[in-house]
Formats: C-alpha cells, sequence, structure tokens
C-alpha cells in the first residue's frame, strides 16, 4: 500500500512529488500476453504523466477478466469491483459522494455489451463523469472461451463452434446513447491508448474508450478480429493524437501544413492534435462519426482514435447544482431540518 | 330508528380516472374537521381511466381506523359496478346513486336516494363544460353533507385546504356542494339512521398517508441520494422526496444537499442508492415485491461487502405481477432471507404512519451503524390510505452516522486500520469514504471473498472468520432496532402477535375479543427483524399465541416456529392474504376459528375436562362456558 521508492536510483517523480509506483496497482494475475495488462500499464503512465493524486480518482469495475484489472493500477484510489454489468450504477451512485473525483471504470464485451447493456447505454445518456473503459476480446475468458456479443459472425471458437450472431458494437451504441466522447483503440497501440486514456480523463462527462485487447488464451487466431494480428493488419487509425496538457506548448512537425492538423479543446483547456488527417475525418460531426463507424464495420476495418467528442454540456453531478463541499462531507446541521420545520410539515397533513 | 351516530362506513364507487379523490377526500378532511375520528381507505385497480373504484370512509367514535367489512351508506356513480354496490347494502343502510344510471332497484330494506348529479352541474352556470365531470362529483359530496350532517364550513375549510386557497377552484367546487345540498334539502327525506355530529377528538391530530410520512421522515434523516424506478404502491415515496426535500432543505445559496435520480430499472435504482452509501451519503431506494426481486443480487452485494443503504419496500400482493394495487405482507420470509448464500437482513416494520415517518429517519442511522441494507417493510394500506394519526415528532437523537474514519483519524492511527478488521469487537469494522485524501485512507470493494484489508483472499480460514464476524454483526444491531409494542391486559393468558399494518384491526379485536368473548389478550407489535429478547420473553410468558399477519402461509409465524421449535405448540398461525387491508372482523374471527384445535396449557389441561376442549366454533356460538373451557 505505502509508496515505497525502489531501491537504488531515486525514482523519478512528477509534479506532484509521486512516482510512477504510487500508481502502481497489486501484480496482474491476468494471462502472460493479455491486451488488459497493457491497458493497466498505460493508465499508469497517463495518471502519471497527468499528475492526477491517485486520492482523485474512484476505479470502478463489473465482473469478468476486465474487471478484475482496476486491481492492478492505481492501489491509492478507492475502488469497487460491483457486480456483472452493474458498473454504471455504482459509478453513478458513489460519484455523487464527491463531485470532485473523477471515475475511471474498465468493463468488459460480456460485462457492457450484454448483461450490463441497458445500464451501458444510460449511463451515457446521463453523461456520468468517468472514463469507461471496454476491454474489448470477443470472448467470455473467465468462464473460458465463449462467444461475446462483441465477437464478429462466423468466428470459429475452439469448443463453441460458428459464431452465429451479428456483432455489437461498442462505439455504435455509445454514440446513438448520446454519449460525449467515444473513441475506439488497440491494446497493441500502446501510445494511442495511453493519449486516448489522457483526453478521454480531460473530459468533463462520459467518455467511453472501446479497446480491442486480444485475449491470448481464447480468441488470438490471425484471422480473428479481436486478435493482435488482425489488429495489426486491419488498423486503421483515424489520425494520429497527441494530448496536450493545460499550458503545455504545442510543438509541431515542421513538414505539416495547415489543414493537416486539427485541435480539439477540451473541458480543462487541454487539446488534442490530431495529425495526418489524410481522411479528412472531423470528431466533433456526430453524423460524421455514425458514417465512419458504418463504413468501417462494412469493411471490416478497425477504426483507432477520436471517433467523437461532443460539445461541451453539463455532466450528470453538475447538473444537480450541489454544494460546493462534498456530499459526503456534510454533517447533521446541513442535512437535518430545523425542528420550526416540523411543525410547517404538520400544519400540511390534513 | 335509532341514530347511529359518528359509527358508520360509507362506500363511494365511481370510474377510475373520474376525477372522485378530490370529491372524497373533501368528505374525509370535513368530518376529520368536524372533530371525528375518520379514516380513508381507497380500492382501487391497476388501471387510469375506466374499471370500477371504491372509497371507503370510516366515521369512528371509538377512534378505529381499521377497515370495516360492512358498508352502511353506499354511494355509486358507476352503471358498471352498480348492481353489485346495490346488493352490498345491508338492510338498514342507504343507497345513493347518480339518476342518469337507469337500472332497476328492488330493495325495501334500505334507504335509496337518487341524485340528479348531470342535471345540476348543468343547471350551474359557474362551471365550464370541460369541467363539469370533475367537479360534478362535488354533487354528491352535498348531497352527503346534507343527508347526514356534515358541516358545510367543514367542506369549505376541507376545500381550502385541497386548493391551497386558490378561489376560483375553491368557488367553482363549493358551489357544486352547496347546489347538492340544498338539492337534497328541498327534495330528499331522511330515511336512514346514519348522522356525523362534531366531536373534539381529532384536534392536535393530522391526516397523512404512510409514504409521505415515510419521505419526510426520510428528509428529516438528512436523506441525500434517492434512486428509484416507478412501481405502484411505493411511487410516492420517491415523489414525496421531490416534493419535500426542495421545500425542507432549501439553502439561500440555492444549491442542493441531496439528488434523485430516476433510474433505469430496479437494478440500477439499487446500484446507485449502494453506490451512493458505499461513498458515505445517506442513500435509499422505494419498490414493491417485483422491484426487490430485481433488487436482489445487488442487496447479496450490500450485506457482504458492508455498504448501508435504505430500502423501503410498500408491500403490495404477489407473486409475480399479482394484485398491483392491493395490499400484502407477504415480502417478510423473502426479505428476512433475501439473497444466495449465507445472509441476514435488517428489517423495520412500521405500524403507522408516526413510524414511517420515525423509521423514515431512524433507518438511516441504523444502516450507518451496521453497515448493511436496512429493509423497511411498509403496505399498500399504510403507505397509500390516509390515516388520523399523531402529528410528527422531530427526531429525539442526532444522527448516528456509524463508523467513518476521515483524514484527520488516520492520521491519528498512522494508517494503522482494516476494512473489516473488528477493532472494537463488536463485529462492526470502520470504513473510510472515496474522497478522503489520507494515501493510506483507500481500500478496493468487491463481492469477492476478501480479508480484514478488503483484500482479495480465498483462504478458507479467512472466508470462515468473515462471515462469523457478519453473523456476529447482526446480533450486536439488535440494540439498535425499534423494540416491540406491548399491548397488555392484566390477566390475559393468550398473546397475539403481528406487526405491520394490522395494527388497527388488531386493537379493535382485542376489545370485541374481551367484550364479548371474555378473552383477554396481550398483543406484542413486533416491530424489526431479527427479533429481540422481548420476543422470545412474550413467547414464554403465554400459553397460546397467536400470530396474526396479512399472507397466505404465516410467515412470520414459520420464523417464530423456527427460532422456537419448544414453543411451536403454542404458536398458531391466523395468515390471510387477499389484499384488503386487515378487518377488525377477520382478526376477530380468525383467532377464535383457530381457538378449537389449540393444545391447552398444563395447567388449564389439568382443570379442565378433555372432552371441553374444542368447544369454540363461530363467533356467534361462543358461549360462557366454551369460552371458559379453553383456558
Amino acid at each position: 500500500m505505502s509508496a515505497l521508492p525502489m531501491a537504488g536510483a531515486p525514482a523519478a517523480t512528477n509534479t506532484i512529488g509521486l512516482t510512477k509506483h504510487d500508481y502502481r496497482g497489486a501484480p496482474t494475475t491476468l494471462c502472460a500476453g493479455c491486451g488488459h495488462n497493457s491497458i493497466s500499464n498505460q493508465i499508469v503512465a497517463a495518471m502519471y504523466e497527468l499528475n492526477v493524486l491517485p486520492e482523485n480518482v474512484v476505479k470502478f469495475s463489473g465482473i469478468g477478466c476486465s474487471s478484475k484489472s482496476p486491481t492492478y493500477f492505481m492501489n491509492r484510489s478507492f475502488g469497487f469491483n460491483s457486480l456483472h454489468g452493474r458498473m454504471p450504477s455504482i459509478a453513478t451512485g458513489a460519484l455523487f459522494g464527491d463531485h470532485t473525483l473523477k471515475g475511471i471504470g474498465v468493463s468488459g464485451d460480456g460485462d457492457s455489451a450484454s448483461i450490463g447493456m441497458g445500464q451501458f447505454k444510460h449511463v451515457m445518456r446521463r453523461n456520468l463523469n468517468m472514463v469507461y473503459i471496454v476491454e474489448n476480446n470477443g470472448v467470455y475468458g473467465l468462464t473460458k472461451g465463449q462467444f461475446s456479443a462483441t465477437a464478429e459472425v462466423g468466428l470459429e471458437l475452439k469448443r463453441q463452434g460458428v459464431n452465429p450472431y451479428m456483432p455489437i458494437d461498442i462505439c455504435m451504441e455509445a454514440i446513438i446513447s448520446n454519449a460525449t466522447f467515444i473513441a475506439r483503440s488497440f491494446a497493441g497501440n500502446a501510445k494511442q491508448v495511453k493519449e486516448l486514456v489522457k483526453a478521454a480523463f480531460s473530459h468533463r462527462g462520459i467518455a467511453v474508450l472501446d479497446i480491442i485487447s486480444p485475449c491470448v488464451t481464447f480468441n488470438n487466431a490471425d484471422s480473428a478480429h479481436h486478435s493482435y494480428a488482425w489488429g495489426r493488419d486491419h488498423e486503421e487509425p483515424l489520425h494520429d493524437l497527441t494530448y496536450i496538457a493545460p499550458r503545455e506548448e504545442i510543438m509541431l512537425d515542421k513538414e505539416l501544413e495547415e489543414g493537416e492538423v486539427r485541435e480539439v479543446t477540451m473541458h480543462d483547456g487541454s487539446i488534442i492534435l490530431l495529425k495526418n488527417l489524410d481522411k479528412g475525418y472531423d470528431p466533433t460531426n456526430r453524423f460524421e462519426a455514425v458514417r465512419a463507424l458504418e463504413e468501417a464495420q462494412r469493411n471490416n476495418w478497425l477504426i483507432t482514435g477520436l471517433i467523437y467528442k461532443a460539445p461541451e454540456k453539463s455532466s450528470l453531478v453538475d447538473s444537480y447544482n450541489l454544494v460546493d463541499t462534498p456530499l459526503n462531507r456534510l454533517t447533521e446541521s446541513d442535512l437535518r431540518p430545523t425542528p420550526e420545520m416540523i411543525n410547517k410539515v404538520n400544519a400540511l397533513m390534513f | 330508528m335509532t341514530k347511529a351516530i359518528n359509527d358508520f362506513s360509507i362506500i363511494i364507487g365511481t370510474k377510475n380516472g373520474s376525477g372522485s379523490s378530490t370529491a372524497n377526500n373533501t368528505i374525509l378532511r370535513s368530518i376529520f374537521k368536524m372533530g371525528i375520528p375518520v379514516s380513508g381507505k381507497n380500492l382501487f385497480p391497476s388501471n387510469i381511466q375506466g374499471l370500477p373504484t371504491w372509497y371507503t370512509i370510516r366515521v369512528s367514535k371509538d377512534g378505529y381506523l381499521g377497515r370495516r367489512e360492512e358498508q352502511d351508506i353506499v354511494i355509486t356513480l358507476n352503471p358498471d359496478s352498480f348492481m353489485r354496490d346495490l346488493a352490498s347494502v345491508p338492510p338498514g343502510g342507504a343507497f345513493f346513486y347518480a339518476d342518469d344510471i337507469k337500472l332497476p332497484i328492488s330493495r325495501a330494506d334500505i334507504a335509496v336516494y337518487s341524485m340528479p348529479i348531470k342535471k345540476l352541474i348543468k343547471d350551474d352556470a359557474n362551471i365550464p363544460g370541460n369541467f363539469r365531470e370533475l367537479v360534478g362529483n362535488m354533487i354528491y359530496v352535498g348531497v352527503l353533507a346534507q343527508m347526514i350532517g356534515i358541516d358545510l364550513d367543514a367542506v369549505h375549510a376541507a376545500l381550502e385546504f385541497h386548493f391551497k386557497g386558490k378561489q376560483k377552484p375553491i368557488d367553482m367546487n363549493f358551489g357544486a356542494v352547496k347546489a347538492g345540498a340544498e338539492w337534497a334539502k328541498a327534495n330528499l327525506e331522511k330515511k336512514d339512521s346514519f348522522y356525523v355530529e362534531p366531536m373534539n377528538k381529532t384536534e392536535g391530530l393530522i391526516m397523512a398517508d404512510g409514504n409521505t410520512a415515510a419521505a419526510i421522515g426520510s428528509v428529516f434523516g438528512g436523506a441525500q441520494f434517492v434512486a428509484w424506478y416507478p412501481i405502484t404502491p411505493a411511487t410516492s415515496i420517491a415523489e414525496g422526496m421531490n416534493e419535500y426535500l426542495p421545500m425542507l432543505r432549501k439553502r439561500e445559496d440555492g444549491k442542493h444537499t441531496y439528488a434523485v435520480v430516476q433510474a433505469e430499472d430496479e437494478l440500477a435504482a439499487i446500484g446507485m442508492a449502494i453506490g451512493a452509501g458505499w461513498s458515505g451519503l445517506r442513500a435509499m431506494t422505494s419498490t414493491s415485491g417485483p422491484g426487490l426481486s430485481l433488487m436482489t443480487e445487488f442487496v447479496g452485494l450490500a450485506y457482504y461487502a458492508e455498504v448501508p443503504v435504505v430500502i423501503w419496500d410498500v408491500q403490495r400482493i404477489g407473486p409475480s405481477t399479482g394484485l398491483p394495487t392491493r395490499t400484502s405482507q407477504a415480502d417478510l420470509s423473502f426479505v428476512a432471507e433475501i439473497g444466495h448464500g449465507d445472509s441476514d437482513s435488517i428489517i423495520l416494520l412500521p405500524g403507522d404512519v408516526n413510524e414511517c415517518f420515525d423509521f423514515g429517519w431512524q433507518s438511516f442511522d441504523i444502516a450507518e451503524r451496521a453497515q448493511a441494507p436496512v429493509f423497511v417493510l411498509s403496505d399498500l394500506d399504510i403507505g397509500m390510505n390516509q390515516w388520523m394519526s399523531r402529528p410528527f415528532e422531530y427526531p429525539k437523537t442526532p444522527m448516528d452516522r456509524g463508523k467513518v474514519l476521515w483524514e484527520k483519524d488516520l492520521e491519528e492511527l498512522k494508517g494503522n486500520w482494516g476494512r473489516y478488521l473488528d477493532k472494537d469487537g463488536d463485529a462492526i469494522a470502520y470504513r473510510t469514504l472515496p474522497g478522503n485524501k489520507y494515501p493510506l485512507s483507500s481500500y478496493f470493494t468487491r463481492g469477492t471473498g476478501h480479508d480484514e484489508h478488503a483484500k482479495y483472499t480465498e483462504d478458507s480460514t479467512m472466508f470462515v472468520r468473515n462471515m462469523d464476524r457478519l453473523k456476529r454483526k447482526y446480533e450486536t444491531i439488535k440494540k439498535y432496532l425499534p423494540k416491540p409494542i406491548l399491548h397488555a391486559t392484566k390477566g390475559a393468558e393468550v398473546g397475539i402477535l403481528a406487526y405491520g399494518s394490522t395494527e388497527a384491526a388488531i386493537n379493535e379485536a382485542r376489545v370485541r375479543l374481551e367484550r364479548d368473548h371474555d378473552m383477554k389478550t396481550d398483543f406484542l407489535r413486533v416491530r424489526a427483524l431479527p427479533l429481540t429478547q422481548e420476543v422470545d420473553e412474550f413467547i414464554a410468558k403465554h400459553d397460546r399465541i397467536y400470530v396474526v399477519e396479512m399472507n397466505r402461509d404465516g410467515q412470520m409465524h414459520q420464523r417464530l416456529t423456527l427460532a422456537h421449535p419448544e414453543s411451536a405448540m403454542k404458536l398458531i398461525s391466523v395468515a390471510y392474504g387477499d389484499g384488503l387491508p386487515a378487518s377488525a372482523r377477520w382478526v376477530r374471527e380468525g383467532i377464535l376459528a383457530k381457538h378449537t384445535n389449540v393444545p391447552v396449557s398444563k395447567s388449564a389441561a389439568k382443570a379442565m375436562p378433555a372432552k371441553k376442549k374444542t368447544s369454540v366454533k363461530q363467533t356467534k356460538t361462543v358461549s360462557k362456558n366454551s369460552r371458559k373451557g379453553v383456558k
């Protein structure tokens, strides 16, 4: 639990004086090579680089391999490993406790696209202030390799046969549910994952990261759409993406010309810098985003990057106009009406 | 004809959705305003418009508030229920009907009055066409007022209250009341014996429904987070929160100390409430049977992860969708055993509107003290019907926020704490809340096996130790629960044990049992589970204990016999569930019917020859001898 620096040379610290170790979690118990571990590592790196106080983050998850991973990053943050498919409701209530906290939720395709589909879509439309990561591998790992709802039709798995059903597209579901920040990435593209985690964390509202995160044990055949090989061969980044923290200087490559760079400004003043826009993609255009997802689906492209960022809109907790003191620090004098009020109420009861 | 003064019942049959509730409430309030004890019960269908619905008003000079099965005055405006309503009038009763219903009446044994409601309302130039049906209901208020003697000033006061002093609707409605009263005065001859006369028995009392009381009580309990999903008959709790939180917790800066979220379903409602409870808010949800079925999974998590949350179950009669608008006490076993694996439940059992208020605030104290879900099992009868009550009483004790460690506490402890560590030996551990900035404050909550520091473990010894502590926690919490209430009678050998909304009917039945059947009873009303020592003592002290409840299987009786196998023979179930509120007659007859096959206590067996043991069959056939025979 305590933040002991590594032996030997003094560890590097970020601007709030914490070492990377302060952002680490317990050793992983997932399979070697699991995409989820690489995502946990990128969360650690992103939070360290963003100089986030771990105590200001609350981790959430449901049930499944992915949902175990909050144990493997940010030990100093509170965490709640809840029920299968029910992470959104737990997070919704919990984040009312202290409106200054930010949620990072890790779910999976089974957790979010099947048993938790209802809660997934409703937390989108409520715009809860949290990063919602779906570690998407197309299979149920903990129960040993059944198809999930995001598995492509025709996928053949050992002992399961051929998947007869059409897949659910997490990003598409998010956008039609009015999510305000939607991105897709690939666990094999560590840099992009990290930049997107930072961008998502800077978003005030729900930020969905659908990260294709291969299951090396049950669904990693080269032809499977959630495998490392497929991802490497079919990834179609919409852009190169760099997160620029507030007040950080933007350094552009000299050879880039005007029109080749797009800046998306975030709530906290940070900027997402999108380069190499040969596809001319505008992530602030919702219509365009739906079209891009539809096109990717038809062509079996793994499009990655920032798919959609809505104009600023109040997050759920912000819209409740709460007192400045976190609700969970209020005391009796804030919460119990005065004795005079009982007479007022009794006068109404007739 | 002897006058029946301030002691009769009225039933009003209308079509659902016709707007009769204002009229019925006006009658209720007028009689209350005259100082006469009165209660109102809605017997309504699960429907928005069109089906027959009834409202019953009981006028009782003795202050009995339970349902009365016989209705002396029947008013019907509904052709669909007309024949049924007419047939239900007892001999000597009165029958009022809207004269546009053209159906034959062949009852010479009752007083029949027809009311030209449509004509009178049409003649009233002050009532716009689109208000005619609504305001038309006020005509029967006026006719009834005239015929039984309800003071029109009291009616006016009732309307003033209902319309919050808005002159136009008050005038319009009171105009119709007067039209009805004047017409009745000129055209109807009194042929029945029912009258109201002013008393002074309602002074200082209030009239309220339990759901409103629950909502207000919760606000006084400092409720901070409500997540809910609409369901009859619990909806008005959450709607009450929406009404009273802004009124009672208003701040100068206009900001809020609470949040109410309407969830997408009960799964999410309880999930949100548990999330909020975990983060340190006074969190609650309200639901009924079908919703609670959905909440079961999350309740198990809150039990095991030890998260405070308050869950109101306003019971309606199941199984399944059941009769959604009828009352019940049939969720007791379900809630007591809720969740897979070993579990325990804290259940509060309010018996009236005042306890809905009291448990509204107390439930938060208990939940935070116990770090556990607390259920409040109300029912439709308490929750949605109007009850004459004592005024709500300001909480007597300060809030108990339970064992919570903040930054300064952890500094003193130098971070030496464990989320599930039984430091005080009372099986309740300390918790920290998200937002705590002390670097060693956090922990990871899970529904999987955990050790005393909330770390994942599959260790068997650790698992058992934790489960044993949980068991002990439910022993500790007993001292924080509301104690049973004992209504004792000197010399009573028979005990009645019950809970919840049956209290009014039972107290009325006890008077009759003693008066007409020489049966003295002690009555213990249980107010919480787990059962406390007082219940053991009550069972030990009585030769026979009738366990009265509104469900088919005698669920409390089952729990008591399990807890007291040695007393199983003297615990007798009087259980019935038809969806209607308990009546004194049902209680009395139910007890008397079971009085035949009761094992006789040792002392009585010695005194009495065996053949005389089984003698009581029916209320009316009980003789002095037979009554003695079972003692």
